[in-house]
């Protein structure tokens, strides 16, 4: 059970990848890593989550939290390479809604079988 | 009284361990013959309950235990999670497991918020018991022939 949260920058977007299991042990990890740019003002940033194996509550709380600091501060966050389950856990809680999300391009086509 | 496998945890109550919990949890549902879907609805759910115990029921310094109880049926797995530390008999407990009321659990809303309203949409049935710390009753069928998700998912939105 790990987290990895790694951070490339490419044209003054943050761009977030996030790798592992995100859970009460891990959320707090990733929770600080987003801390450090979410008070930069008109931030962009983009959070991968293709290679998230596992997330609940935990996980959605930390990315509310994040994308409430970075709206108020003018920016805009994207969550990007949601796998199905993932996905769903976005549509139940009705943040897909609120936050801007994109699935896993493979996904989509497996959506469709 | 239909026959059942029983199998418990122990765990500290501390967030390293939820992931430990979950893989138990996960085996068994694997075990039980629950989709790939279902499993993870099974994941998500008892990990919710279980990180309500380690973030409310104990304070920061104390060194309490969760006792997570699993009962085997050929046609659903229940899942019991105790914050109190004690193992409980299954069939005991249950008997006093109410049902959900908001009232009595004022704590779990406020303060559980997105965990416990994923507990419900993820289970067929989730309960509370308030003595003694809290105690969670959860229940997913095989197959999902409740067809329970739906309508509670309606009645959410």
């Amino acid at each position: 059970m790990n987290l990895q949260v790694e951070l490339l920058e490419e044209n003054s977007v943050q761009y977030y990848k996030v790798v592992g299991e995100i859970d009460a042990f891990t959320a707090p990890v990733l929770k600080e890593r987003l801390a450090a740019v979410e008070n930069i003002q008109e931030l962009k940033a983009e959070l991968d989550l293709s290679e998230v194996d596992y997330m609940d509550s935990t996980g959605l709380g930390v990315f509310v939290g994040f994308y409430k600091t970075v709206t108020s501060n003018g920016g805009h966050v994207k969550i990007t390479g949601l796998n199905k389950r993932l996905h769903r856990l976005f549509e139940i809680t009705g943040l897909s809604e609120i936050i801007d999300i994109e699935k896993k391009e493979s996904e989509d086509n497996n959506g469709t079988i | 009284m239909a026959q059942y496998d029983y199998i418990e945890i122990k765990i500290p109550a501390k967030a390293q361990y939820v992931g430990v919990a979950r893989l138990m949890i996960s085996g068994i549902a694997s075990r039980l013959g629950f989709t790939y879907d279902d499993i993870e609805d099974l994941k998500i759910a008892s990990s919710e309950a279980i990180t309500n115990a380690v973030q409310h029921a104990y304070g920061a310094d104390d060194e309490g235990e969760i006792v997570v109880g699993c009962a085997l049926y050929e046609d659903r797995l229940e899942i019991m999670i105790a914050d109190h530390g004690a193992s409980f008999d299954f069939e005991e407990t249950k008997k006093h497991i109410g049902p959900y009321s908001d009232a009595s659990e004022a704590r779990f809303l406020r303060e559980g918020g997105l965990g416990l309203y994923l507990m419900e949409t993820l289970m067929d049935e989730v309960k509370f018991h308030h003595e003694e710390g809290v105690t969670v009753f959860m229940t997913k069928y095989l197959g999902g022939e409740r067809g329970e998700e739906d309508v509670k998912r309606s009645a959410n939105s």
